[in-house]
């Protein structure tokens, strides 16, 4: 993990390795997820990389009907909408992810507060390939 | 923050103009910008030789995209005779053109111009749906863009987030889109220029006309309800409560305090600006506020020596119904977790103590992206030089109106407000 700079070109080869990750300042011990390369509380560049246990629970949500074209083109579409949300982690920061395993057509079946775990999406070969962080009820 | 904020002399608006938002298969940045700028000339008392005008700030946001040009300033100095005055395009997503009118306004403090025009334009309609989302995505957080989010889901979020912590629901939504047709209705400049009752009746003439089952809505709320009038976009955002893709200009003109008389008998004073920025979805420290929106408030309240209570009318950015619930709080004008209530209770309406979004809000009026700062500034001349027509609220003694702009998913806030003495 040494090594990498604290960047988002780091953060998602991380994910690519299926390991959340952000950065925990050495001289005031904030933490933040995605990484920060300068601390905002304490303006330290001392920087050190710390994995997420990968637990936490559903902060907000919204069930998108009409997304982007790479979303339709993984078969998402009006009748068939997918889920993205805000996790709360249990390491006491917040990311957004895409949130699998819930139906995206019944929001009302989705409810606010649901223990949810990691899981990281790899789609595409190669150079093209994207890793995408996902959560699913644990 | 150091010391206190202060203008170095005082400006005023002495003209405000606006096309009509729509989506116009006929009308390019330039027709728009000039239907505006002629408008603005001709609401000037006194008149003025354009010739006067020392500079341009013009707000635009993703014209680049949309017509594959970004140099706007100069086109439109040179639409409207200003050339070789120099011309400054602002950018702040959504919030371009309320960038634009506090940097005329900068530019006047300082003592460096007198006559100052500020606006905005964007000519967005030509792009389908799809092409409009990518255009718009380009000022969302890119985390936000890789977890799917779009705008709209953006805000849905933020409305499940609000929703859970103080107890609203959707039907709350609602009250918001149904109090914005209504004043869209009385507003001839609003790209949907009908009230939600209209839109019912005329969906139910067309049914009759074509020998299909009619529909049987008993209220607004009925038919907001039926997901085949009003489909999910992002849930809990409907297509009621999302703003339109629109073409539009706006436009004002600002002078040196001292000089407004020669303008005007009756110019409205800046009193109050503020501006703020704001973090992505993750890093928000609550999902229920926008932290720039607040930030700007006190900015503006602080200059003006005003309180929330002291503004009488405002226009706030209404992108989606839960931001303008948001924006009512972050204001001030309501407690945290009150402003759904507001307006359920009616306090926001046209005939209300506190009217919001007379013109229709974004929701209705049109949000053509860059122009939406100063046509919201355009709203709140009309209703303080009492010329706002059918929807001039009938509030004694009217004097305050604010407006509010939020760019992107909140990462640029303004809230301008202005006074006549």
């Amino acid at each position: 993990m040494e090594g990498r700079p604290f960047n988002d070109i780091s953060y998602e080869r991380f994910l690519s390795e299926d390991k959340l990750v952000g950065s925990r300042c050495q001289k005031c011990g904030v933490l933040f997820v995605p990484p920060r390369s300068i601390c905002i509380q304490c303006y330290s560049t001392e920087m050190e990389w710390v994995e997420m246990k990968g637990k936490g629970k559903l902060a907000a949500f919204t069930c998108i009907a009409i997304g982007p074209p790479l979303m339709i083109k993984e078969g998402y579409d009006r009748k068939h909408p997918y889920v993205s949300g805000v996790v709360q982690l249990e390491e006491g920061v917040r990311v957004v992810a895409r949130i699998e395993g819930v139906d995206g057509s019944k929001p009302e079946t989705i409810t606010i507060g649901t223990p949810l775990q990691v899981e990281f999406l790899h789609r595409g070969e190669g150079e093209n390939s994207t890793n995408f962080l996902a959560f699913r009820p644990s | 923050m150091r010391g206190r904020r202060k203008l170095g002399r005082g400006v005023a608006v002495v003209g405000a103009g606006m096309s009509k938002f729509g989506m116009f298969g006929d009308k390019d940045s330039k027709h728009l910008f000039a239907e505006a700028f002629n408008e603005m000339l001709s609401a000037i008392d006194k008149g003025i030789d354009p010739k006067d005008i020392d500079a341009l700030y013009l707000g635009n946001f993703t014209n680049d995209f949309f017509v594959h040009q970004g140099h706007w300033g100069p086109i439109i100095s040179d639409l409207i005779g200003l050339t070789p005055k120099p011309a400054t395009r602002t950018e702040g997503a959504c919030a371009a053109s309320a960038l634009a009118f506090r940097e005329g306004v900068f530019a006047i403090a300082s003592g460096f111009y007198d006559v100052v025009l500020v606006g905005g334009v964007e000519e967005m309609s030509k792009r389908n749906t799809e092409e409009v989302t990518q255009g718009l995505a380009m000022a969302a957080s890119p985390y936000e863009v890789k977890a799917g989010f779009t705008f709209p889901g953006v805000f849905g979020a933020m409305a499940t987030a609000y929703f859970n912590k103080y107890g609203a629901s959707r039907e709350h939504l609602m009250n918001v889109t149904i109090k914005s047709h209504n004043n869209a209705h009385l507003n001839p400049k609003a790209q949907f220029n009908v009230s939600i009752r209209d839109i019912m009746n005329q969906r139910i003439e067309r049914a009759k006309n074509k020998g299909e089952p009619i529909p049987a809505w008993r209220d607004e709320k009925e038919f907001l309800r039926d997901p085949r009038a009003n489909p999910v976009v992002a849930w809990p955002m409907h297509l009621y409560d999302c703003c339109p893709i629109s073409d539009g200009a706006s436009c004002v003109l600002l002078v040196a305090e001292e000089i407004a008389k020669d303008f005007t008998d009756n110019p409205l004073h800046v009193v109050g600006i503020g501006q703020g920025s704001g973090k992505g979805l993750h890093a928000k420290e609550d999902l229920t506020y926008f932290e720039a929106t607040r930030y700007a408030a006190q900015e503006a309240y602080e200059l003006s020596g005003l309180k929330p209570e002291d503004v009488q009318i405002a226009e706030v950015h209404d992108c989606f119904s839960i931001a303008e619930i948001i924006h009512l709080e972050d204001l001030g004008f309501f407690k945290p977790g009150e402003g759904y209530k507001a307006v359920e209770e009616g306090l926001t309406r046209l005939d209300g103590p506190k009217p919001i979004n007379t013109s229709g809000g974004l929701k209705c009026k049109g949000h053509p992206v860059g122009a939406t700062g100063t046509g919201q500034l355009v709203e709140i001349w009309k209703q303080l030089k009492g010329e706002a027509g059918e929807r001039q609220v009938p509030i004694k003694d009217l004097r305050i109106g604010a407006a509010q702009s939020l760019g992107g998913t909140g990462g640029t806030c303004t809230f301008t407000i202005l006074e006549r003495r």
